[in-house]
């Protein structure tokens, strides 16, 4: 974190939180990404930061809400939504109406739809930039945002952005503080009732458990120690991809469809 | 002169204490309330005193005998002196005994007052210095003038022997004497002790700890007390010095620096910057307000600054006891690294003679840190979170906590509900080096013929790390989950070869059972159980395992819980020869496994287990003998120095089942599995 002196006082940042799922146990939790965007939001100077969760409200998700509390919150704002309801519509109005200047998000969800898709359409619908896979914010000044994005292995950009912007966190960012029970249990949760629109599609869908896909081998022929080291710390890049340019959209989409018939996926 | 001044310096020095009690039971109200039974604590003053207090001190013969004669000395005097020079009580032949009594009891004070100077000639580095080097002087000044101005009352001397000169020298002898032994004991110099002492020992937080008139003496409280989470309105931990309860003040007051607590601690040992003894007196400082400047004893390690040095921590009642996070680099009354640095070994606990509760103490600072701040050290929260999320520390798939027996085909109390044994496996389950000692014991118990289960995947961690580490919530949690779990079988008693998960299970979980039940189940150590076992000739062991070893007392094995006769019972049938460590039983020295330690990993400037297998090495064994998995790991950890041989790390379950007689014989009544003795040997070697 750099100088946080140079941040402008009152910058309004609302994190959007989920209830996450542990990969092993599938217990409700604060979810690993927007917790990271909390704690992106806890080291900005002089911000005020608004947690904002729509979903439904039962006993476990409010349990791992609570989590986020934990980080020292007094409250949390709730939009209620009824069970496999689209939260976009709901999101974009409260966003809309309350016109924060930073709103921070993790990647994706770690339970429902959990496509990542809904940073974009928020920010399609508000029409504000978006900047995905943040690793800091620098500096905000003058209504401009200094952000240093993650890049792959290790490497970082720096963006400037006008305000009001979205931006999404991942494993980059830093990891979040211990949630505290004290707060946690104090913090309150302020209900609004936002419009809630049935996700139809998301209804007629079948959910079932995924089944880990065997990984892929590393085949690494290397003679020296240096080889093996670079292939040890080389991200698996599929050599045998293809680039296809200048195809029509049936081409393209036959070429995926062969791909994936390939991998197993589809059968 | 002397028969004028002498009633008017006894009365106003009483007088004077007098006030003084009052201002210190002020600052003792301080604390939050705490319900005692006034009178009947008050009556028990004597025999806690003479008997149990009596029982700790007495482990140092001079000392007690030095204090015996100091003591009792005094309260004879003083008593005697209120009632020959106070009052002038008695005529002819009774103020004649009197005064010989008087006499007496001021020359013993006389004697003791010796012994405690020559104790402070080239005082060991335990003791704290200042103004407790001039209490002997004030013994002395005490026991001298008083028995001088006792003998004109015997009509040994003249009354106006040396004329008023003499009177004023032995006047203010006198007045030095009970300044420091009378108001000195209210307003808070070294004899402080006395009055908070003996207040202590009647209020005392945890009464079931003295012995009584009928029961056996020296009974055992060392579960922590449950902090109550329904209350929203209570504090959850303590922040200030006023969130203790006020015997919890009361006691801290009660310090006497004798250093004992220092001198055992196994963190102040390896440079971590913790010392029982200073902890205390920061606790006085809190209470009182002020800054810790006037300390005289041994300060906190520090491993960059070899010592920190006093002075630079301040308190007041009200405020906190650990700089908030928002303070960078300020400092209140102690730092956070110095309440994690303990490994709650209650060594300190049972080495102090007045009975304070350190441990209770570090514990409820912890709590406010980790509820209240979230500021667990180190991987404490990483460790937290995957307690909540997976039920062990680990974070591992809780599916899996069988995986290590698969072809052990263990009875699941989930298909036979009922069995003369459930078998608590613990985490250990998880860790390879303990899933040998598991093995281990499961063979033992086959080969006894105990009917056995476990719960497999319904068992959870005890809450044993959370707990110590200040996470009352995800104990409590975790307690109240597996009581449910437990209740749902019948079974005679629990066995566990975790010293941690036998205290929380046998101590702590019975204020979470859920009104009108109760745990009705006694639970054992595995070394108690096999000694059972042998006892009842159900195991046939073929002695003859020629090896010199020594054995390690786990801290919740031993001191929590006060078995250290059935491990040495178990080696002793196994005919190995059993050499003990200088300090072994109720002196043991922690692996510096405990209390989250190796979680929060606070530096110092050597290891915890490295100077326990220090001791180790110096007993020339071959093996160490353990009985805890946290042991185990931690002293396996251990390098041993550059061309000193290793030295072997055995759980007495792996010793046991190492010398299983296997032959067969024609009336064994156990139908032994063949398939899963090999199993359990291919591991043993």
């Amino acid at each position: 974190m750099q100088p946080e002196s140079a941040m402008t006082p009152g910058l309004e940042v609302t994190v959007l939180v989920s209830v996450g799922r542990h990969p092993l146990t599938g217990r409700a939790r604060r979810a690993d990404q927007d917790a990271r965007g909390v704690e992106l939001a806890r080291s900005l100077a002089d911000a005020q930061v608004r947690l904002l969760h729509a979903g439904m409200r039962d006993e476990s998700s409010e349990a791992a809400l609570r989590g986020y509390l934990g980080m020292g919150f007094t409250e949390l704002s709730l939009l209620e939504q009824s069970e496999g309801a689209d939260v976009l519509p709901a999101l974009a109005e409260a966003l809309d109406a309350a016109s924060p200047h930073l709103v921070i998000t993790g990647e994706r969800a770690e339970r429902g739809e959990g496509s990542g898709l809904l940073p974009y359409l928020l920010a399609e619908r508000l029409g504000w930039p978006l900047v995905s896979g943040l690793a800091a914010v620098e500096s905000v000044e003058d209504g401009v945002a200094t952000l240093l994005q993650a890049l792959p292995r290790g490497q970082r950009r720096r963006l400037k952005v006008r305000l009001p912007v979205i931006v999404t966190v991942d494993d980059a960012a830093p990891a979040p503080r211990q949630s505290a029970y004290g707060p946690a249990r104090r913090g309150a949760f302020e209900a609004t009732a936002g419009p809630v629109s049935a996700d139809d599609e998301w209804a007629s869908w079948h959910v079932q458990p995924a089944r880990p896909r065997p990984k892929r081998l590393k085949i690494v022929k290397a003679a020296s120690a240096r080889d093996r080291f670079k292939a040890a710390a080389a991200k698996a890049e599929g050599g045998s991809g293809q680039v296809l340019t200048d195809v029509t959209p049936t081409q393209g989409a036959e070429a995926i469809l062969t791909l994936l018939r390939e991998e197993d996926v589809l059968r | 002169m002397l028969d004028i001044l002498l009633p008017i310096l006894l009365f106003s020095a009483l007088a004077l204490a007098a006030v003084g009690a009052v201002r210190r039971i002020r600052l003792w109200r301080q604390g939050r309330p705490s319900p005692v039974p006034v009178l009947r604590g008050l009556a028990a003053v004597p025999r806690r005193y003479l008997v149990d207090l009596h029982h700790v001190v007495a482990r140092d013969k001079v000392m007690s005998n030095t204090h015996v004669a100091t003591a009792g000395g005094f309260v004879a005097a003083m008593g005697l002196a209120i009632v020959v020079h106070g009052l002038g009580l008695g005529s002819g032949w009774v103020s004649g005994v009197l005064g010989w009594l008087l006499l007496a009891a001021s020359a013993t004070m006389f004697a003791g007052s010796l012994f405690v100077a020559r104790r402070r000639r080239d005082p060991p580095a335990r003791l704290s210095k200042g103004p407790w080097m001039r209490l002997p002087k004030s013994l002395m000044a005490f026991s001298l003038g008083i028995f001088v101005v006792t003998l004109p009352a015997v009509g040994v001397l003249p009354a106006d022997a040396g004329g008023w000169l003499v009177a004023l020298v032995l006047a203010a002898v006198v007045t030095w004497g009970l300044a420091e032994l009378v108001f000195g004991m209210t307003w808070g110099g070294p004899m402080k002790h006395a009055f908070a002492g003996a207040l202590h020992l009647a209020f005392h937080r945890r009464p079931e700890r003295f012995s009584t008139k009928k029961g056996s003496g020296g009974n055992r409280s060392t579960g922590l007390k449950a902090l109550d989470l329904e209350d929203d309105q209570a504090p959850l931990g303590v922040e200030t010095p006023s969130d203790f309860t006020w015997n919890q003040l009361l006691g801290f007051d009660a310090c006497v620096q004798c250093g004992r607590c220092e001198a055992v601690c196994p963190a102040f040992a390896a440079g971590q910057p913790l010392n029982p003894k200073k902890l205390i007196q920061d606790m006085v400082v809190g209470m009182a307000g002020g800054s810790d400047a006037h300390y005289a004893g041994s300060p906190y390690p520090s491993p960059e600054r070899g010592d920190q040095p006093v002075g630079e921590h301040h308190g007041t009642p009200h405020g906190p006891i650990v700089a908030p996070a928002s303070t960078k680099d300020g400092k209140a009354l102690v730092d956070a690294e110095t309440l994690w640095s303990c490994t709650t070994c209650r060594a300190c606990v049972e080495e102090c003679p007045m009975m304070i509760e350190h441990v209770d103490a570090i514990v409820d600072m912890r709590r406010h840190l980790t509820l209240e701040e979230g500021a667990t050290p180190g991987k404490g929260a990483e460790v937290i979170d995957n307690l909540i999320v997976t039920d062990n520390p680990g974070g591992f798939d809780p599916g899996g906590r069988l995986n290590w027996a698969a072809d052990l085909e263990l009875p699941l109390m989930a298909d036979v509900e009922r069995a003369e044994v459930l078998l608590w496996l613990g985490d250990g389950v998880f860790d390879m080096r303990n899933q040998r000692t598991l093995r281990a014991l499961v063979k033992v118990l086959r080969a006894a013929g105990v009917d056995f289960a476990v719960l497999g995947n319904e068992e959870r961690d005890s809450g044993d790390v959370a707990r110590r580490l200040g996470d009352e919530a995800t104990f409590q949690s975790l307690a109240r989950r597996n009581i449910a779990t437990l209740a749902q079988y019948r079974f005679d008693c629990v066995v566990t070869c975790d010293p941690h998960s036998f205290h929380v299970l046998k101590n702590e979980y019975g204020a979470f059972y859920p009104e009108g039940q109760a745990s009705d189940y006694p639970v054992w150590h595995h070394s108690t159980f096999i000694n059972q076992l042998i006892e009842a000739g159900r195991l046939r062991l073929a002695p003859g395992q020629a090896a010199r070893v020594t054995y390690h007392d786990p801290c919740y094995l031993g001191r929590y819980n006060g078995e250290y006769e059935a491990p040495r019972a178990v080696l002793r049938a196994l005919g190995v020869e059993l050499v003990e460590m200088q300090r072994s039983g109720y002196r043991s020295r922690c692996c510096g496994g405990g209390g989250g330690a190796p979680v929060t990993d606070i530096p110092g400037k050597q290891r915890i287990p490295d100077m326990r297998m220090g001791d180790v090495r110096e007993t020339q064994a071959e093996q160490v003998v353990v009985g805890c998995p946290q042991c185990t790991a931690m002293f396996e950890g251990v390098v041993p120095p550059a061309g000193d041989e290793e030295v072997a790390v055995k759980d007495i379950a792996e010793m046991v089942a190492a010398a299983l007689d296997t032959t067969p014989v024609s009336t064994s009544s156990t139908p032994r599995d063949a398939s899963t003795a090999q199993a359990t040997e291919e591991v043993m070697s």
